[in-house]
């Protein structure tokens, strides 16, 4: 299997059985490093068994693929989900825990000094609110959050499924902006949307999807 | 050779079994105290022996070499997975042929006898084994899982083993042999209950591969509609 | 390993303390099982019978499977389970970590309900107290064996049906030698014949939870 000597994702004929189903037929795909990439498409076109895949969190059934240096076949995934950032489009932390207590769960996990917290809830604009239960929290300020465990940990490959969903205007604006000084920190960011980002400034790769195959590739 | 052995394996199991029957019905004597009952000896400590031992024994060894990543194969959960079903088979023919025994010794069809029990608590991991494949779609996850849970369940066999000498219990001691090891049945009776344990360990060696072989079988009935599936999938992303 | 497994079991207790669904929901639950217990006994024997020690641990095996089910619960959605994954946490420390989280909640359960064996049951409080140690190791071999089965049964997003059936053919020899532990106890003898078997059930559960707890990872 070829890539280019920047590629942090190739896929050749990547196909992702779960129950008998293939979610992912035969995809195609090379991703360099430090750009960001959306991926679009109708529901069910595979968008977030994509991310999943790249992010080792589901495996590979068949074909070739290399994500951050790691085989998806026959590597270590759990190596793999260490150097990837997550953010699902359903909850991505501990309802039952605070802001804060979520953060310094991450934190101590991570091996980060407690003191990374405060910095990273305000950059996320949510210092007013890190005692408050994570349930109890707006969908927006939640998306902040997941944020903020993304931030904590610093990836170099970031994966946002559809994190735009539920979002105002100012939310948007907000993820855009960091979504850009992001990929300028020299991360590599791959958002699954069903629109295009909304800032024309970001310069986006756009990957279409559809049964399970990217069947579009454009800027 | 393997192809030769695999060949005689039938035909061999049909021949001791039919051996078993006719030594252990017809050809040995009844027992002084319980009469024809006692024949009983010829097939329930074989059952259970292959039950207890061999069958869950070959489950739990396919599954360590499952759960082992030099030796991880499909093969190899298959056999888990073919040799655990069988084994529910065994377990349900040593309880039964155990009530059978039991009924006109004790009294009652089943005893809260220590043995008995954790026999009949082996058979529900046998069962809970089949259904927790049932309960997973992912192949891989599905053969981890119950890998896993095999070994689990196998911790459970030397509570059985020891649990003659240490809980209170109606089921007669050791069988075959006292405690240090004096033979306790002699003669023709000796040599047909050696017989019927090697006639049903074949036995369940023969339905192994024949469950394996079925198990094979739809393994490629899936592929091709994996297959299938992947056609129409592709079919979308066209249109 | 060891920091892991204090991390998990404390964001295990924290969520526990906001949620408080031990207090609330479990403990009243145990109660009311054990005065159900009565009920079944029949106004004769109920409070004269020998099978209080028993009835302890049948109902204790009842609020187990409801506590494992919460202690997978906790973990979430998928998305919780993918964003913990890329925290890298070592497989054996989380196992440690939950199985030590459900121990605690298991030994405050057995502690409230050994005081209502007591009164509701007129088990013997000298016999009761003399037991508590027994009663310590085998809901710590329940906890070990319990985190195992949660996680064997889909770690919370399997059937909710699954879990019983997995799990109760394994405690049955648990509630054997707890039934015989409480009982010689009440009656001022200790049989070290059920120490043994908890203690290498305990030893045998928290050796294969340490070794394939990783294995049992969804991908």
């Amino acid at each position: 299997m070829t890539s280019s000597p920047t590629s942090i994702v190739t896929l050749r004929d990547a196909v992702v059985l779960v129950g008998g189903f293939p979610l992912l037929s035969g995809v195609n795909l090379d991703l360099d490093e430090g750009t960001l990439s959306v991926v679009t498409g109708a529901n069910g076109a595979g968008k977030t068994s994509l991310l999943r895949l790249i992010g080792g969190l589901v495996g590979l059934s068949s074909g070739t693929g290399v994500a951050s240096g790691i085989d998806l076949a026959s590597g270590d995934l759990r190596e793999l989900r260490r150097r990837v950032g997550w953010l699902g489009h359903e909850g991505s932390f501990y309802d039952d825990l605070s802001a804060q207590e979520n953060l310094v769960f991450a934190a101590k996990a991570l091996g980060r000094p407690i003191d990374e917290i405060a910095g990273v809830l305000e950059r996320v604009g949510l210092t007013s609110r890190d005692s408050t239960l994570a349930k109890h929290l707006s969908a927006g300020q939640r998306r902040r959050l997941g944020l903020a465990w993304i931030l904590l940990r610093r990836p170099q490959l970031w994966l946002l499924d559809e994190p735009y969903a539920s979002l105002d205007d100012e939310g948007r604006t907000f993820f855009d902006q960091l979504i850009g000084d992001v990929v300028k920190s020299g991360a590599t960011v791959i958002v699954s949307a069903h629109d295009p980002l909304r800032s024309s400034s970001l310069h986006p790769r756009t990957l279409t999807m559809a049964g399970g195959l990217v069947v579009g590739d454009g800027t | 050779m393997k192809q030769l052995s695999l060949r005689l394996l039938g035909p061999l199991t049909l021949v001791l079994m039919g051996l078993t029957f006719w030594l252990g019905l017809w050809v040995t004597p009844p027992d002084k105290i319980q009469g024809n009952l006692a024949r009983l000896v010829y097939v329930h400590p074989a059952v259970a022996w292959v039950a207890l031992y061999v069958s869950f024994g070959t489950a739990t060894i396919a599954s360590a070499l499952y759960l082992w990543r030099r030796t991880r194969s499909q093969v190899m959960d298959r056999v888990a997975h073919c040799a655990m079903e069988v084994s529910v088979v065994f377990i349900l023919l040593t309880l039964i042929t155990g009530s059978i025994w039991g009924r006109p010794t004790w009294g009652v069809w089943w005893a809260w006898d220590a043995r008995l029990t954790s026999t009949a608590i082996l058979g529900v991991f046998a069962l809970a084994y089949l259904a927790l494949r049932r309960a997973n779609d992912d192949p891989d996850l599905r053969a981890r899982r119950s890998a896993v849970f095999a070994l689990l369940a196998a911790i459970n066999v030397p509570i059985i083993h020891f649990s003659v000498q240490w809980w209170k219990t109606l089921h007669q001691g050791a069988t075959v042999f006292t405690a240090n090891r004096t033979l306790l049945i002699h003669g023709l009776m000796a040599w047909t209950l050696l017989i019927s344990f090697f006639a049903f360990t074949l036995l369940f060696f023969w339905l192994l591969r024949a469950r394996y072989r079925l198990e094979v079988l739809r393994g490629e009935r899936y592929q091709v509609v994996l297959d299938e599936a992947l056609v129409q999938r592709r079919r979308e992303g066209v249109r | 390993m060891i920091r892991t497994a204090l991390l998990v079991a404390a964001k295990d207790l924290r969520i526990e303390r906001h949620s408080r669904v031990l207090l609330w929901q479990v403990l009243p639950f145990g109660v009311m099982g054990l005065v159900l217990s009565g009920i079944a006994l029949g106004p004769t024997h109920a409070g004269h019978s020998s099978a209080g020690p028993g009835l302890f641990y049948l109902v204790m095996l009842l609020v187990t499977l409801l506590m494992i089910n919460r202690s997978q619960a906790i973990e979430g959605s998928s998305g919780t389970r993918a964003s913990v994954a890329t925290l890298g946490l070592d497989p054996a420390g989380v196992f440690l970590g939950k199985a030590l989280a459900l121990a605690v909640e298991l030994w405050i359960t057995g502690v409230v309900l050994l005081a209502g064996a007591v009164l509701v049951l007129h088990t013997a409080l000298v016999g009761t107290l003399q037991a508590l140690p027994s009663v310590v190791l085998i809901l710590a071999a329940l906890a070990a064996a319990g985190t195992l089965y949660g996680a064997l049964s889909g770690g919370g997003q399997g059937p909710a049906t699954l879990l019983p059936i997995l799990a109760l053919p394994a405690f049955a020899p648990l509630l054997i030698a707890g039934e015989r532990s409480f009982s010689a106890s009440l009656h001022g003898a200790t049989l070290w014949q059920w120490w043994v078997i908890s203690l290498v059930a305990l030893a045998a559960y928290l050796a294969i939870g340490i070794l394939l707890y990783g294995v049992l990872e969804d991908s």
